[in-house]
């Protein structure tokens, strides 16, 4: 099935859940690349970095525009293509442009895949449901399909691929919705949380914004995010784009690591993705202990130091 | 803008008035227990339904205030049965002027977002609000096959809005710092935490939500182009071994050596 991927542009690099996207479109195809098509809207650096999972086929349209001038390009390239399956990460730029590309181009669609399709002329594919707390599998009713893939289920495969660019002239249509500025700089040195491979999420427990450095010690020596629970972003501890659960962000690292939150529903809503859990409360009736992998009943303010100075041993051992 | 009226006696001042279309949905409460009575039916015995946080916190809540600061009127839709209804009062107690009910099974992203299109088209709206997604189904992509239908800018995500004449201004919060995008009406917006503070409704609202107007429109017959063949558990944790505090520093070695995280 030709495979056409859009890969998301930050600074003239893909981003990883574009990466992503794209290992998850070459495995879909059993591992022939040649099936598989990446494009990318405006400037570039070099192959964009997709050459890393293996991609052998870079379009890339220099200029770029709104997410209804992106899709009818895109639409356009499928049907010359005579493309089947239309793949983005879930992830921003994936949500504007693939609802616009499925109704242009009259495909179904599935967002937020998290696992491989099986595909018998209809396509069977899974993605989570009732926030995390429940998986479904969606079936199409065409063999025309558009899938979102939810970033960190999939992983990005690393293979060698040289990259063939194929150069576009800017052919796009001005669009009605223009990105004016980037306003602050959150992630200044750190890492994006929905990127992240690690978090070190506080909560309540932490009692107060100028306790939070343990928290951002312990990430920086494990090179993680940093993340919070509801009530911490509500009362103005920490900014609102750090909360995660059920109503802020969902996130679904390797590791995610949770101080002084006692785990409420909504909460674990936003983290049950990850794949280990560790918990760190003085609540031994905590209800996040029952999500956790590994937990740790006790004063953050005891514990998280003795933690930090074994990461650093652990980091001088590398 | 539907009304815009301009009068010349004084400084040009442009007196708008907006109107406004809030998508929503019905979903289970936050805490409610996930269970399935059949391989793809939800077990929606002894569970509460609430409207949609993201529909009503933040893009129903936002629409009111543009509505009191602008002028014009507010509608709710939503697409269901008539088990749809309460919330659909509950989105009429917090403000909103008028709801309707479109009578279709939600089926999937694309009927629904078929259904919703096929009503606006007809209505004129300066602006059509979503939350960015539901908790129910997390799917996110309603909002942007509207705006694909009706020919619309669409913007996700957005955590602040304001309007200025036929001009808005968005924001929306990512990894890296605050975007901001201008654009024009009539537009869809799908909004993320940020955008308005939860309101709950008041006696006076509640009473007054009964006499507000309630249409129950047909369906478009919009055809479903998905559908769940079953719902499962995700794979349930093998239980948490517990660390002594004052072996704190174990933690990593166990991170490291037997979860292999880091």
């Amino acid at each position: 099935m030709k495979t056409l991927v859009l890969i998301d542009n930050h600074g003239g690099k893909a981003t990883k859940a574009s990466l992503e996207a794209i290992s998850y479109a070459i495995a879909m195809n059993a591992g022939n690349v040649s099936e598989v098509t990446g494009i990318v809207f405006g400037k570039i650096e070099g192959d964009a970095n997709t050459g890393v999972c293996g991609l052998t086929q870079l379009v890339n349209v220099s200029s770029t525009s709104d997410s209804a001038a992106i899709a009818h390009w895109v639409v356009q390239y499928l049907k010359e293509s005579a493309s089947t399956l239309f793949i983005s990460s879930h992830d921003n730029t994936g949500k504007e442009v693939a609802p616009r590309v499925a109704i242009a181009w009259e495909a179904a669609m599935i967002s937020g895949v998290t696992q491989m399709a099986s595909v018998n002329g209809s396509y069977t594919v899974k993605k989570n449901v009732f926030s995390g707390k429940a998986i479904s599998e969606v079936v199409t009713n065409d063999n025309k399909v558009v899938m979102t893939i939810l970033p960190n289920s999939f992983g990005v495969k690393k293979q060698d691929g040289a990259v063939a660019i194929q150069a576009v002239e800017g052919s796009l249509s001005e669009g009605k919705v223009k990105l004016s500025e980037v306003k602050g700089n959150h992630a200044e040195g750190g890492i994006p949380l929905p990127e992240a491979d690690i978090v070190v999420s506080g909560g309540r427990g932490m009692k107060g914004p100028e306790h939070w450095s343990p928290i951002e010690e312990l990430a920086k020596e494990l090179g993680a995010a940093t993340a919070c629970s509801r009530p911490v972003s509500d009362i103005g501890w920490r900014p609102h784009h750090e909360h995660v659960g059920q109503t802020g962000i969902a996130v679904r690292p390797n590791l995610y690591i949770a101080v002084g939150i006692s785990g409420a529903i909504q909460h674990l809503a936003g983290v049950n993705g990850s794949k280990v859990i560790v918990v760190i409360n003085k609540d031994p009736e905590a209800p996040f202990f029952k999500a956790a992998d590994y937990g740790i009943v006790g004063d953050a303010f005891e514990v998280l130091p003795k933690i930090i100075d074994a990461a650093k041993a652990y980091n001088a051992s590398k | 803008m539907a009304f815009l009226f301009v009068f010349t006696t004084f400084a040009t001042t442009i007196f708008e008035s907006m109107k406004i279309l809030v998508c929503i949905s019905k979903v289970p409460d936050t805490t409610a227990k996930i269970a399935f009575s059949a391989p793809n039916t939800y077990d929606e015995n002894g569970v509460t339904f609430i409207i949609n946080p993201y529909d009503e916190w933040y893009a129903l809540v936002r629409a009111l205030e543009l509505k009191e600061t602008l002028g014009g009127s507010v509608t709710v839709v939503s697409v269901g049965a008539a088990d749809y209804e309460p919330i659909i009062r509950k989105a009429l107690a917090i403000g909103a002027d008028d709801g309707v009910r479109i009578d279709a099974a939600e089926s999937d992203a694309f009927a629904v977002a078929k259904e919703i299109a096929e009503y606006a088209r007809s209505q004129s709206f300066d602006m059509i609000l979503c939350g960015k997604e539901t908790i129910q189904y997390n799917g996110g992509v309603v909002p942007g096959m509207i705006a694909e239908m009706l020919q619309l800018p669409y913007v996700f995500g957005a955590s602040k809005l304001d309007v200025n004449g036929t001009n808005a201004v968005l924001e929306r919060e990512i990894a890296t710092g605050i975007e901001v995008f201008h654009t024009s009406l009539p537009m869809v917006v799908a909004a993320a935490k940020g955008m308005a503070e939860q309101r709950i409704p008041n006696m006076r609202g509640i009473m007054a939500a009964r006499t507000k107007p309630l249409n129950v429109l047909p369906s478009c017959n919009a055809q479903a182009k998905t559908h769940v063949s079953k719902f499962d558990m995700p794979p349930a944790k093998s239980g948490c071994k517990m660390i002594a505090p004052e072996d704190a520093a174990q933690l990593i070695q166990l991170l490291h050596e037997e979860a292999k995280v880091i």
